[in-house]
């Protein structure tokens, strides 16, 4: 256990990462308001898009709220989120990137909801390291910062961990499920702070916040109380994007760098994000596992923009629907920002563990389509690149394919955040491109 | 409900290329405007004839190539070279050195080496130097700036025209009695004649820094470059490692003997370097990328300029200085590149 460690509690303006228009207001006059129960709900058996839990219900089996319907051998389950009975195991439409069906269990309400017996409070400090990462497994808990990666997992570093650091800084345009939290729920997250550090086995953890967030700062400040933090602190940082990039935050807050290719573990840290942190204090605190997230539904093409607390499962028409359904005609919809978030076919899919947000876009909100032109080597791609790679050349090597200079030019390092889309005057796709890139040569390795 | 789909990202920036290149004609205007109020409207003739040669090579070069030409045309490059090309040319310039350099510059200079983004050299600079060499005489030979000078014959428009449509001034005129040499020539000539700069001062072409009328577009070419700095089109590593390497290369020969060296302002403020500083050298095309790499190239230019106009064959260097740089782009691109996160 380190006992002396520091970080930058407000590290300067970083050099890269582009300034966007936030957008977020519009979703911040509400408070966090609950979405109806779905009548159906189709819960995605598939995890981060790699990891798939065999169900252990079948179709006509009545569940209740909270109980496993799927688990894996590493004690990973996922919960009911209604009570009712399970109408069909298998393959349906999700909001995934592929677009291809992923197993699911669709459950049909019916009869009052019910929660089920296993979800009961359990006090974190009875419990040992691996008891708390059986339980988060067991709770089916989940990064909700959109990559969905198995929480226990990230819990069980196998390296004496420097601190935990805990990401709120909230970059992407639009999205503010993670600063309602704060300002809400700043409690719960800090005790899910609590038990994470118990199971790494850390003296330190750091909540990271926007400057542009100081609600959330001052809950934050409250729920930490005066005397004593706990060894918790708060960092705030500049609003620019990709500040709460998981590499650059760690970079911002302690001058250490991710080695390529590794995980902030192997320099001692773990990040995880906050609503990850309240889901794990809510799994302890009243034993509810991860049946319901916050989504934030906006854009200009939504009447009543705000938060819902969904049930996972939902879906996105009935939360559409719940916040006041579409203003005009939207020119797209989007799961996530308009960095990094994938615009959906349609609206007739379900809230999974990663829908941050959804954003009807109206088409004067969007990037209007203008023709490729070449690259005039302007360098603003360099300058915003927080990787700190040189995309217009990076470009030249997908463009040949030549596996030698796309590694010498770091496609692996490239972390898909677009902001050399966004400052390119060429209107040039390079992160699709990358991508699309990366996705060939892993499909070769 | 169904929507469109698209890649992420799904913003974009405001600007376009087009729109950069309109930012760049935009923050030329005030000097366009000193420059033909101090030497007349020689200038705005060439910007004209260089103008719409440089759209009659690009669409022909489009054309050849099978390349969209509505694109193309509109993005404002060719506009953009062939004014700035149009601004290194004397004043009194016949239409078809104008057109020798424009066609050299958006045919060969930019279209052989694969149009906007590929070339390799700064198009304006290359035509230029083409018609330097091909024309010397007439290239050097300015106009005499319209205040300062008692005994100066000026041309209106219409004479203008007449000699740059014919290259013959009309009757009473003849061009060596009209025209003047510029204040880098006079330098120059004179020091080669032994002669000492606070002699040489003496020459009415001289103002408080650099010559008369040269001072007020030096003046105007930064307030371009300081809109072009604010609107975030160029960055300021190029623009003061030019300007800052120049000037100290003359301070250190200034005050080893300021008789035979001009000062480092007279440099700053002569021939081409403000032009160059924040309108040449910051092409994108042709320039470096990182900000390292954009620090060194500005150098580069700021000390060749200095080696030229002092022991060159020429009495301007800027345009050598950059050509020379250019050739160097990929070499500081490859030493200047930063480490990658995590590396």
């Amino acid at each position: 256990m380190s006992t002396a460690w520091t970080y930058n509690p407000q590290p300067p303006r970083p050099d890269w990462g582009v300034r966007a228009p936030a957008l977020k207001k519009l979703s911040l006059r509400q408070p966090i308001r609950a979405a109806p129960l779905p009548v159906e709900a189709s819960m995605s058996l598939q995890i981060g898009g790699s990891i798939e839990l065999p169900a252990i219900v079948a179709p006509g089996d009545r569940v209740q709220t909270g109980q496993a319907i799927a688990r894996n051998t590493d004690g990973m389950a996922v919960h009911a989120s209604i009570s009712g009975r399970v109408l069909a195991v298998g393959p349906q439409r999700a909001p995934v990137a592929s677009g291809r069906p992923v197993p699911c269990v669709v459950i049909r309400a019916e009869g009052p909801e019910q929660m089920h017996g296993s979800c009961i409070p359990v006090n974190e400090d009875l419990l040992s390291p691996e008891e708390i990462r059986a339980r988060v497994a067991a709770g089916g808990i989940v990064g909700l910062g959109g990559a969905q990666f198995p929480t226990a997992r990230k819990l069980t570093p196998g390296v004496p961990i420097r601190a935990l650091i805990v990401d709120g800084a909230e970059c992407e345009p639009w999205i503010t499920c993670d600063e309602v939290l704060l300002r809400e729920r700043a409690g719960m997250v800090i005790e899910g702070v609590g038990v994470m550090m118990r199971a790494l086995g850390t003296d330190h953890a750091v909540v990271a916040v926007e400057a542009d967030m100081p609600e959330a700062h001052a809950a934050l400040d409250n729920a930490l109380g005066a005397g004593g933090s706990g060894g918790i602190g708060i960092a705030v940082v500049t609003t620019k994007y990709p500040a709460g990039g998981e590499r650059q935050l760690i970079e911002m807050l302690t001058g250490d760098e991710v080695p390529a290719g590794g995980l902030p573990r192997d320099i001692g840290y773990v990040c995880q994000n906050v609503a990850t942190a309240a889901a794990v204090g809510e799994l302890f605190r009243s034993g509810r596992p991860l049946i319901s997230r916050i989504v934030t539904v906006t854009g200009g093409g939504i009447a009543e923009p705000g938060n819902f607390e969904a049930r996972i499962g939902t879906p996105i028409r009935d939360l559409v629907q719940a916040a006041g359904g579409y203003r005009a005609a939207p020119h797209r919809l989007l799961m996530g920002g308009p960095m990094m978030g994938f615009a959906l076919p349609d609206d007739d899919l379900p809230v999974t563990t990663a829908t941050n947000c959804l954003v009807a876009a109206l088409a004067t909100e969007l990037a209007p389509d203008r023709p490729e032109m070449p690259c005039i080597r302007c360098g603003e791609c360099v300058q915003a690149c927080p990787a700190r790679l040189l995309p217009h050349e990076l470009l030249t090597a997908v463009r040949r394919n030549d596996a030698g200079r796309l590694a010498e030019f770091g496609l692996r390092d490239c972390i898909e955040c677009g902001c050399c889309d966004y400052v390119c005057p060429s209107y040039i796709h390079l992160t699709a491109r990358f991508s699309a890139a990366r996705g060939r040569e892993r499909s070769r390795a | 409900m169904k929507f469109a789909t698209a890649p992420a990202p799904h913003w974009r920036p405001a600007a376009d290329v087009a729109a950069v290149m309109r930012q760049v004609l935009y923050a030329l205007a005030p000097a366009v405007a000193a420059y033909t109020f101090f030497f007349g409207p020689g200038l705005l003739l060439n910007i004209v004839v260089a103008t719409a040669a440089a759209l009659a090579t690009e669409a022909l070069a489009l054309r050849l190539r099978a390349r969209p030409a509505r694109v193309f045309l509109s993005d404002g490059s060719a506009v953009v070279t062939a004014v700035l090309f149009a601004f290194c040319l004397p004043p009194l310039t016949p239409w078809w050195i104008t057109v020798t350099g424009i066609v050299f510059a958006v045919g060969v200079a930019k279209h052989l080496y694969g149009g906007l983004g590929y070339n390799l050299f700064n198009p304006a600079m290359a035509g230029y130097l083409v018609v330097l060499v091909a024309f010397p005489g007439k290239m050097t030979m300015w106009l005499p700036p319209t205040t300062g000078d008692l005994d100066y014959q000026s041309l209106s428009l219409w004479q203008t025209l007449q000699y740059t449509a014919t290259a013959s001034l009309p009757a009473g005129f003849e061009f060596d009695a009209v025209t003047r040499a510029t204040p880098l020539t006079v330098v120059r000539t004179e020091l080669g004649l032994m002669r000492t700069m606070s002699e040489i001062r003496v020459n009415p072409v001289f103002g408080d820094f650099g010559g008369v009328g040269w001072e007020w577009i030096g003046n105007f070419l930064t307030l371009g470059g300081m809109w072009l700095l604010y609107k975030g089109i160029i960055r300021w590593q190029i623009p003061a490692a030019m300007i800052v390497s120049l000037m100290a290369c003359a301070l250190v020969f200034y005050l080893t003997d300021p008789e035979t060296h001009p000062s480092p302002l007279f440099h700053l403020y002569a021939g081409g370097t403000l032009l160059g500083a924040f309108f040449i050298a910051t092409d994108p095309v042709s320039s470096t990328v990182t900000d390292r790499g954009r620090l060194i190239y500005g150098a580069g230019c700021g000390v060749l300029t200095y080696a030229i106009r002092t022991w060159g064959g020429y009495p301007d260097g800027v345009a050598f200085a950059v050509l020379l740089m250019n050739m160097a782009v990929p070499l500081i691109d490859r030493h200047t590149r930063p480490r990658i996160y995590g590396h």
